[in-house]
């Protein structure tokens, strides 16, 4: 188990520096950032200056060195913006984005499951028919089109729901500024977080429906049946559990698209997360922003992958071994 | 923590017993840099400006100026202008505004990257006394008027001292305000949210405005703009999307307001990469291929007007009957005698989010240029990347969008026109290459004639020259559009500058 963890982490730390280098190279590509901060009318002359006092004159493994050195002591860069440390900036977002993810992530547990289970025990039943195809048609409409049909009817023609922002939010245990708590914070979280749990349904219900139906093809579970076991207790307790293996694997991968469907999310709704604070970053071209957003995402990605592999291999106890352990 | 609660609480309660408060939500495209007014000469802190300061005067809708800080003023030497403030007006400190101030503000201007260009024509500004400044220009100065509309006097006693302008850094001044308008910021959360009250000590006590509280939103999609709208989360937007106005205009409760702008929008050719733009029949025939009132009319919807000069109708040099020709037949003829029958290749740049649908405008140029057999390789590019691309002249067309600062012919000009020299900064913005010596002498005598009859001769006598050698491709002047719920009345405090008055806004209950 430590060597397996000790890897994972040499791997882990090997990621990140790529990633650093990428997110780096890609800020020349994105405009000029003084652009952004002075009039038209500036000279080319005044925009020089400002660019040798960011060091933006200099060459690009000198200021990678330099970005290298500062992130290794925790420090990201500034950002041109917002004018404060980068990663104060994201932390701040954290929350608006982990309550958006995580809103979604429990509607997508608590419909997908049974929806996928019951396509999976009933496959020619009506309902189950009808789900599948649904979720056919949810996977390949993109989120942007759900997310605006969505404020169309909820918030234009219904007035249920605000079409944008976070709303009210209260501080929690002092450091989280929260919007599970108020009326007004709840009701401007539904259309985000449906449209999200919506983009993210479709697949987990048809994986956890294959990964049931295959379950329920095994030995155990027909020795089961003649056991006389309960329906209830085969399906739930004996075939979901197993079935829940792969969902986990799956889950972990698909935590990239849930990044990527924030951004969208957030951009659509204005939700000020991290996503969102993302794209405006891009059109701003707070380049130190971007890249410190771009490793922040990447560990995130990192962290996951790895938590998934140990958690992978508590429940599953033969992937434990360091051979084994990719 | 509990402090905050007890303060939320309070506020609650404050709010509970003043339910009749008007609050104007509103969203705009995009929210002030810095709370520092000389940071960046951009829109965005110029509308801030208007709402946290006041300007020492400012342009009223049918272009005359209106005294607002200063009550009045003469000329007291061809150098030299007298400026009379207005009493009893306070800061947000409840400091109390003086001369000290104005000039301090002006120094402060001078100091400033992005004011300096417009403010190095003023020498000095010296007090007189409590309730009088002196500006002296460094030459004689028709457009002193306009500058000075620049000037929104700091509280000096607030900021003195720790005023240091900085880009990309924290100041004092990017982070706190005092100034003498008819709101203060309450709350700001950098690109999310921008809150203001009210200011109790407001020295206009006639204007109309009745609004309580601003709660500004940036929004920069144009569709979560306008759902924000539709469903009454917001009273107030700007801009809307052309492709949206048909849909805005029919929605009961909804009002569109629009008016002409003076930004006008332009084509370079750049005559020092291309050798067939050197020929004036070239250009000629490219000007007469481009079909602008098609351009404004299908894919503008109307909104914009065609054009065929630099200058806008309330610009001194605009010439009446300068109107853009479109004659492919002609346009032709002067291929074949230019010896490009068989026409050429050439490469085109746009951004496409930058002017109102200037990708589509992009495309149907060059879908009218291939008439006249001119092949376009088109490139469009978000305005972040693009203006590198046009300060490196990348490309042999490029598309431009230019607003007056001073709202004068002549800084269109000399951004656009003059021949380039990085020096002066003359001719930034001239990615023709072109260059006309008796142009740039022009430029400088109107910069210098006191005599308006004299200065408007001067600035159609170039307005012509530009017309006549086809050095450009003027395309259209674009309209503002801004939407707001029925009973918000924007239509009295909406400008062509785009600062809009908000202080007077009357909201009928």
């Amino acid at each position: 188990m430590l060597i397996f963890l000790l890897r994972r982490l040499m791997q882990a730390c090997f990621v990140m520096i790529i990633i650093s280098l990428i997110s780096f190279a890609i800020q020349d590509k994105l405009g000029d950032p003084v652009q952004q901060m002075v009039g038209m009318t500036v000279s080319q002359e005044e925009r020089n200056l400002i660019r040798d006092d960011l060091g933006l004159n200099d060459g690009f493994f000198i200021q990678y060195w330099r970005f290298a050195k500062g992130a290794i002591h925790g420090d990201l860069g500034t950002s041109y913006y917002y004018k404060e440390p980068t990663l104060d900036v994201i932390l701040e977002k954290l929350p608006a984005t982990l309550e958006l993810a995580f809103c979604a992530i429990v509607l997508v547990v608590i419909v997908a499951t049974p929806c996928g289970v019951l396509a999976a025990i009933k496959p020619k039943h009506v309902l189950s028919r009808l789900l599948m195809i649904i979720s056919s048609i949810g996977l390949s409409v993109p989120i942007f089109i759900i997310a605006i049909l969505m404020v169309y009817i909820f918030s234009i023609e219904l007035n249920l729901a605000p079409s944008f922002g976070r709303g009210n939010t209260v501080e929690v245990f002092g450091l989280w500024e929260s919007g599970l708590f108020t009326k007004d914070g709840l009701k401007h979280l539904l259309l985000p977080s449906l449209s999200l749990a919506i983009a993210l349904m479709p697949i987990f219900v048809r994986l956890i429906r294959a990964e049931m139906m295959e379950v329920l093809q095994s030995e155990y579970i027909r020795f089961a049946w003649s056991k006389g076991l309960s329906a209830r207790r085969i399906y739930f307790k004996h075939a979901l559990k197993n079935t829940m293996l792969p969902v986990i694997t799956v889950g972990g991968i698909q935590a990239g698209t849930l990044v990527a469907y924030t951004i969208l999310t957030e951009t659509i709704f204005q939700w000020p997360g991290m996503g969102f604070l993302f794209m405006d970053a891009v059109s701003r071209v707070d380049t130190p922003l971007v890249s410190a957003y771009l490793i922040v995402v990447g560990g995130i990605f990192v962290i996951t992958n790895t938590v998934v592999d140990l958690i992978y291999g508590l429940v599953n106890p033969t992937v434990r071994l360091a051979s084994h352990g990719l | 923590m509990k402090m905050k609660v007890i303060i939320v609480c309070c506020l609650t309660l404050l709010f509970w017993n003043k339910a009749t408060a008007t609050t104007l939500k509103m969203a705009f495209d995009a929210d002030p840099i810095s709370l520092d007014p000389h940071e960046q000469l951009s829109e965005g802190t110029l509308q801030f400006s208007h709402l946290a300061f006041d300007p020492l005067l400012r342009w009223e809708k049918n272009g005359q100026i209106e005294p607002r800080l200063a009550t009045n003023w003469e000329r007291i030497d061809n150098k030299t202008m007298r400026f009379h403030l207005r009493h009893h007006v306070t800061f947000r400190t409840g400091n109390p505004f003086t001369a000290k101030d104005v000039v301090y503000t002006i120094e402060r201007l001078k100091k400033s990257p992005d004011f300096r260009a417009m403010f190095d024509t003023i020498e000095s500004a010296s007090m007189v006394d409590e309730y009088t400044v002196d500006v002296h220009s460094t030459y004689t100065n028709p457009l002193l008027l306009n500058i000075m509309t620049y000037v929104f006097p700091m509280d000096k006693i607030f900021y003195q001292n720790q005023d240091q302008i900085i880009k990309y850094g924290e100041t004092f001044a990017s982070r706190n305000v005092s100034g003498t308008g008819p709101f203060i910021l309450t709350e700001r959360e950098l690109g999310s949210r921008m809150e203001l009250k009210r200011n109790p000590n407001y020295w206009d006590k006639d204007s109309g405005g009745n609004i309580d509280k601003i709660i500004l939103t940036p929004i920069r999609a144009d569709s979560t703009r306008l759902a924000a709208l539709l469903s009454g989360d917001v009273d107030f937007i700007f801009p809307v999307s052309p492709i949206d106005i048909e849909r805005t205009k029919k929605i009961k409760g909804i009002q569109l307001v629009t008016l002409p702008s003076t930004r006008i929008l332009l084509l370079h050719m750049n005559q020092k990469r291309r050798k067939e733009f050197q020929d004036i029949r070239v250009r000629k025939a490219i000007n007469l291929a481009i079909n602008q009132p098609l351009i404004v009319e299908k894919i503008l919807k109307g909104y914009a007007t065609p054009a065929g000069q630099l200058s806008a109708d309330r610009f001194l040099g605009h010439i009446n009957g300068l109107e853009p020709e479109y004659d492919v037949g002609k346009a032709l003829q002067l291929m074949k005698e230019a010896g490009y029958e068989n026409g050429f290749r050439i490469s085109m740049m746009a951004p496409n989010n930058r002017y109102m649908n200037d990708e589509k405008v992009a495309q149907a140029i060059t879908a009218m240029l291939s008439r006249i057999n001119i092949t376009v390789d088109l490139k469009t590019l978000p305005k972040a990347q693009y203006f590198k691309e046009f300060d490196n002249h990348s490309a042999d067309m490029m598309m431009l969008g230019w607003q007056s600062d001073t709202m004068d012919s002549n800084n269109l000009f000399e951004f656009i026109i003059a021949c380039p020299d990085a020096k002066t900064g003359l001719g930034a913005y001239n990615a023709s290459e072109y260059c006309k010596p008796s142009i740039d002498d022009d430029i400088r005598q109107a910069n210098r004639e006191m005599n308006p009859e004299r200065r408007i001769r001067l600035m159609q006598q170039i307005e012509r020259t530009i017309y006549n050698d086809a050095a450009i491709v003027p395309l259209y002047w674009q309209s503002l559009i801004w939407a707001a719920k029925d009973n918000v009345k924007i239509q009295d405090i909406v400008n062509d500058q785009n600062y809009p008055h908000i202080g007077d806004l009357f909201i009928e209950e």
